[in-house]
């Protein structure tokens, strides 16, 4: 039987092997928000579909019909906007989510000891699952299309690793921030809001680039979601889509730069969660 | 030699409580306490705040497989103390040893979620709790037998009486599989056929050889299933050792404290009535609770309640107006009134007594409560006339006349032995 000390400031040796033990607990607070979200709903799991579907349809139309804007390659635009709204819906939701959680979680935090890392995860966990199921339309949409994926599709799980840093990062650092200043919730539906204009999910950021230069483009890739919706499409759609890769590695770099800042925030304030919610 | 589980050593913790007139809200925002900031110096820390102490200096050690009851007032620093333990807050300073892992039973249903089904939420609540779906899977059959809701499994909790919800929560929260058990207050839930139940089920936990620490009010369950007991009062420890001795100081000090803390008046500005200065006395066996009533304005239908309870806090009787159809007229004026409680000081057990006194519509709606208005002390009682005194905490809580008669032949009308042991009559 380990020893266990309790005393300030001690808890960080043993929290990365609690995480291990407390495993299960990322599975069920997931299925928790899930099963809680489909139940008592005839579309429920109808409505992971239709948004992604009706947002997309919108963004074509006024994207490419009534803007004119190109899209990447022979890539039909519905495809091309598609590939960019599956990483930024799961990043939007996902940093919805996690901002919200520890707060959302009061009662567990003040009554039962886990990690509790565990809880703003498991809000991503909730939102990946929601990105499966619109991948659904992807799929149809590339049957439609007869569009095939080319070799760089195998790449696609370390673009969806990229988008889940980019959500957590900012993510973890809100959610401790709203415990203790709860006005900090009206922060990511702003961010969510302009972030959408902002990333090229509409558009191609072949654009950006072609009308504003490769320096302002790094700039531009100062925005993490940036380099994740890049990478998503020149995973799926293959050679159609190119990728400025001086942008891609800057805007990763700024994700792990944040997912560092978010967890040592997250970890320096966490025990004080229970007393200040 | 039991060896030591949990070893504390001065552990303290401190809270940041703001200070009246500072902002009372308990999250602060951002933009406040940016304002805050720039109206100071830098170099000068926010001082609106003041520390509080909920522990300090506690230390104690419990052995492996002891059952120990933690007692003490409301803000004695209890519940900080779990909840340190639990490791859901960090102490201040001081540090606590522990070996083995730590099952924390705060509260009951911590997690359910009304959506959900009983089953879903079992599974939910046992995560929660610190089981693995594997032991949670194996536990099963058992959790739901002893919840008795097996009709009602598959049914969303929310739909539950609160019988069944509290049920079925404290039979997840039974059957953890921890070395170390912390429980808070969790027992006073359900309805009285299901809290015995739990003091049974709490009482095995106990003797299986599993370390036990209790925090309850209920002093004589905690004198039940505890060996040992630690008193806190004020965040500190007044008093540890054997759990008898400690209830029984617990008692002493809450005894003296409650007259200078009771309400000696209680005042209805409603209804214009007030009730004060219950004074008791003695005239031989009986005893006498004397009030005075003050209404300003008639009511029409006043009846006068008491009840007796014990230091620990068990009800020994409840006279509702309602019942015993004891009035007061409702005119205006000063008045003074006694209630006589005859033979109480036959058939009470020796000890300390708190008498409770109300003023209420009988069977609607109670005015004036004066909770505590008086303190008795039942003195020795020869009752039996063998030397012995029937006392409150071993003996019960009433003294029954009792005799013993032998014979084939149990006729009450050819009853002619003599008792061999007696009360005394009369």
């Amino acid at each position: 039987m380990r020893e266990l000390i309790i005393e300030p400031g001690r808890t960080e040796r043993n929290y990365w092997q609690d995480l291990w033990e407390y495993r299960e607990l990322f599975y069920i607070l997931a299925w928790r928000d899930i099963t809680i979200r489909y139940k008592q709903t005839e579309i429920g799991i109808a409505w992971a579909l239709i948004q992604p579907l009706l947002t997309m349809l919108v963004m074509t139309v006024v994207f490419s019909r009534l803007a004119g804007l190109p899209s990447e390659g022979q890539a039909p635009y519905a495809l091309m906007v598609i590939a960019g709204m599956l990483p930024w819906q799961f990043f939007a939701a996902s940093i919805s989510a996690a901002s919200q959680s520890l707060v959302g979680n009061a009662n567990l935090i003040t009554r039962v000891y886990f990690p509790r890392l565990i809880i703003p995860i498991a809000a991503v966990i909730t939102s990946f699952l929601d990105f499966l199921i619109a991948f659904l339309i992807l799929a149809a949409m590339m049957l439609w299309y007869q569009f095939w994926p080319d070799w760089q599709i195998v790449c696609l799980p370390l673009f969806v690793v990229l988008a889940a840093m980019a959500a957590i990062g900012p993510g973890l650092w809100l959610t401790a921030l709203n415990v203790k200043y709860r006005d900090f919730r009206f922060v990511v539906p702003f961010i969510v809001q302009f972030g959408l204009y902002v990333t090229p999910v509409g558009f191609s950021s072949t654009v950006i680039r072609e009308r504003f230069g490769d320096t302002f483009y790094m700039f531009y890739s100062l925005n993490p979601m940036v380099g994740v919706v890049d990478g998503f499409r020149w995973a799926l759609l293959g050679g159609q889509a190119s990728i400025y890769w001086p942008g891609f590695l800057l805007s990763s770099m700024v994700t792990a730069g944040l997912m560092l800042v978010g967890i040592r925030y997250f970890r320096a304030t966490e025990k004080s969660f229970a007393d200040v919610i | 030699m039991a060896s030591s589980i949990i070893i504390a050593e001065q552990l303290g913790k401190q809270y940041q409580v703001a200070r009246a007139g500072a902002s009372a809200q308990a999250s602060l925002r951002f933009s406040e306490m940016l304002a805050a900031r720039f109206r100071q110096p830098w170099f000068r820390p926010v001082t609106n705040v003041d520390a509080f102490w909920a522990l300090k200096d506690v230390s104690f050690s419990v052995a492996e497989g002891e059952v120990v009851g933690i007692i003490g007032r409301n803000g004695a620093g209890k519940s900080t103390l779990l909840k340190i333990l639990s490791r859901i807050t960090e102490p201040s300073c001081g540090r606590i040893r522990l070996r083995g892992r730590v099952a924390s039973l705060l509260e009951v249903g911590t997690g359910f979620h009304p959506e959900l089904t009983g089953r879903e939420n079992i599974f939910l609540n046992g995560a929660i709790l610190g089981l693995r779906r594997g032991e949670i899977l194996r536990q099963f059959d058992a959790i739901v037998d002893f919840a008795g809701t097996e009709r009602f499994l598959d049914m969303p909790v929310k739909r539950y009486s609160s019988g069944m919800y509290v049920r079925l929560a404290f039979a997840v929260a039974a059957h953890l599989e921890a070395e170390i058990l912390v429980v808070d207050e969790v027992l006073a839930v359900g309805d009285a056929a299901f809290q015995q139940k739990c003091i049974g089920k709490m009482s095995t936990v106990a003797s299986s050889g599993r370390t036990v620490l209790f925090v309850s009010h209920n002093l004589a369950v905690v004198q039940r299933l505890c060996q040992q007991g630690i008193l806190l009062e004020e965040g500190r420890v007044v008093r540890q050792g054997e759990i008898r001795d400690v209830v029984d100081h617990y008692s002493r000090t809450t005894m003296q404290a409650a007259p200078n803390t009771a309400a000696r008046r209680a005042i209805n500005r409603h209804l214009g009535i007030s009730l004060d200065a219950v004074r008791v006395e003695r005239e031989g066996e009986d005893l006498l609770l004397q009030a005075r009533l003050e209404s300003t304005n008639p009511v029409a239908s006043l009846g006068p309640g008491v009840r007796v309870m014990t230091a620990a806090g068990d009800r020994v009787a409840e006279l509702k107006p309602f019942k015993t159809g004891l009035r007061l007229p409702g005119t205006i004026g000063v008045r003074k009134f006694q209630i006589r409680l005859e033979e109480f000081f036959k058939r009470l057990p020796e000890g300390r007594y708190s008498i409770d006194m109300w003023l209420a519509d009988p069977g609607v709606e109670v005015f004036l409560d004066l909770a505590a208005a008086a303190l008795v002390e039942v003195p020795a009682n020869d009752h039996y006339s063998t030397g012995h005194s029937l006392q409150q905490n071993d003996d019960g809580l009433v003294l029954l006349h009792a005799t013993l008669h032998q014979g084939a032949d149990l006729n009450p009308a050819a009853r002619d032995q003599t008792p061999l042991n007696a009360g005394s009559t009369g």
